[in-house]
């Protein structure tokens, strides 16, 4: 079986946000790009099942959407594990366009399952992976917690209100990943780091896709309002406050 | 034209979720002039239908059937285009939860609308169709400009005020036509807790984060959450750590809450 991980590449989650050109484009200045968190971690379960021989997943491929300026997220991904790289070579715009592009791919190359992070940390659109299983008419599970493999069926665990869900569908399917999918990211080694200058990064041109969102403008974080400290020695004085001022208890 | 309102029922019963969507898709469609129809997928009595009139639901869909016992993402997704087709549905409202964020991107597709996801106030403006949405985890907003007809914005919970309303809602139920072999989701087992208060729901939160030194000393939070009548949560380290079970992570990475009093333990 084949598994191909979509990663974005987003900005270092410590980043501090800042806005240039009167708020319209977020300054990159110094920004650290690294693998979106929980692609991160979508890699790691789909390189688990991999290494585990007791399924049948033989290879890993990332593909992501964007200019050669994401090649050294890409290669990260590939230093961490994964086989080989797909690249369509577009300005990432929108979701919807990244969802069609990358759905084109998916046409063309054939994956058994489609791992994609359930948002990302910069645009937290929570739309792509869904997206591409309509683009594709594939079936779908989203806030996927666990992802097991059965006699080449996909057994999934998902978040439900107040508890989990285990449910199966049929590959090829797309598993639309958050946290608990992998217990912590798995970290490149030396050898990984050595091998990913080797693997391919296969570049593909992009097919034509309408841009259905725009922003306009960004509004940058407001600052903190003032905090009130109470003495630790004053416990009834908070207990007032939240009663009588703030009125929540 | 009409503004549609997708309204998640949990056991057959709406939650304050429920009438925040409503409330706002009432907004949306004072703004466009319009009214608020509202669908519920599954089974929920006449009189629990009822209350989603009071925030606004001009008229209410329900559509009971077999196929929608197992949440299936096509089936869902399916089910409300096809209503949002006959209604004529300018502005689709959905919950930025579990549920809204897989069916919110299948409908994009399927009547090619863009979507505005984690939207936390009433459109900007509504020709240009803008919506103020959060990004970089909640570390500034955007005004995105939704350039379709159609268009779909899934709602961030907590996010905006009950408006009560007097309005007599009418009930009519809905008809769809699904293709039962699309329809793959099986489950295979649920693990659910009864009765405990939803993170997500609670008015009051006593959270820990790493400053709590070790698992063993939650004791005490969990004792002055039962006594508020709040619900606990926790930071990512603990989370990521195991101390707590990740569905307690709040924050960037985790749930987005927003409740009245939120006491931080333990965290910096």
């Amino acid at each position: 079986m084949k598994i191909l991980v979509c990663i974005s590449n987003v900005p270092d989650t410590t980043t501090k946000i800042k806005f240039t050109d009167n708020n319209t484009r977020f300054d990159s200045t110094g920004v650290q790009w690294v693998i979106n968190p929980w692609d991160e971690l979508a890699l790691t379960r789909a390189l688990e099942l991999r290494d585990d021989t007791s399924n049948s997943v033989n290879k890993v491929t990332v593909g992501h959407v964007g200019t050669s300026a994401a090649d050294p997220t890409i290669r990260k991904a590939l230093a961490i594990g994964a086989d080989d790289a797909i690249r369509i070579n577009a300005e990432p715009e929108d979701a919807y366009q990244v969802a069609a592009q990358l759905a084109e791919v998916i046409k063309k190359e054939q994956f058994d399952i489609i791992f994609a992070g359930i948002e990302s940390s910069d645009f937290n659109g929570s739309t792509v992976g869904s997206m591409i299983a309509e683009f594709l008419d594939y079936p779908s599970v989203s806030a996927v917690s666990g992802l097991n493999i059965d006699n080449d069926e996909p057994v999934i665990t998902r978040e439900i209100d107040g508890g989990k869900e285990t449910v199966t569908i049929p590959t090829p399917c797309i598993a639309v990943v958050q946290k608990g999918i992998a217990i912590e990211p798995k970290i490149a080694s030396m050898r990984g780091i050595m091998q990913a200058r080797t693997k391919s990064i296969k570049v593909m041109e992009p097919v034509d896709v309408d841009i259905i969102t725009e922003v306009v403008t960004f509004e940058p974080p407001q600052p903190k309002p003032d905090c009130v400290f109470i003495e630790e020695d004053n416990p009834g004085k908070l207990v007032e406050l939240l009663q009588n001022e703030a009125k929540v208890i | 034209m009409s503004v549609l309102v997708f309204t998640e029922n949990w056991d057959g019963k709406f939650k304050k979720l429920s009438f925040e969507l409503v409330s706002y898709s009432n907004k949306v469609a004072e703004m466009l002039g319009t009214s608020t129809t509202a669908i519920s997928i599954g089974s929920v009595a006449d009189d629990e239908l009822t209350k989603l009139g009071k925030f606004g639901a001009k008229k209410i869909l329900k559509l009971e059937n077999e196929i929608f016992k197992t949440f299936d993402t096509r089936a869902y997704s399916s089910a409300i285009a096809q209503i949002a087709q006959k209604e004529k549905a300018e502005v689709i409202v959905i919950a930025n939860n579990n549920m809204g964020k897989a069916i919110a991107p299948r409908l994009s597709v399927k009547l090619k609308a863009a979507v505005g996801s984690g939207v936390t106030k009433p459109p900007l403006s509504t020709e240009p169709f803008v919506v103020n949405k959060k990004v970089y985890s909640g570390n500034a907003f955007a005004h995105m400009e939704l350039k379709t007809g159609v268009k779909i914005i899934t709602l961030a919970q907590n996010s905006f005020d009950l408006i009560e309303t007097s309005n007599d809602a009418t009930i009519e139920e809905a008809s769809v036509d699904i293709d039962k072999s699309a329809v793959q989701t099986k489950v295979k087992d649920v693990e659910k807790q009864t009765g405990k208060l939803l993170l997500t729901d609670a008015e009051i939160v006593v959270a820990g984060g790493r400053g709590m030194k070790s698992p063993d000393n939650w004791t005490p939070l969990i004792e002055l959450a039962e006594t508020l009548g709040g619900a606990t949560a926790c930071s990512r380290p603990v989370s990521d750590e195991g101390w707590r079970p990740h569905e307690e992570h709040t924050g960037q990475t985790g749930k987005i809450i927003a409740p009245n009093l939120y006491i931080a333990i333990g965290i910096s």
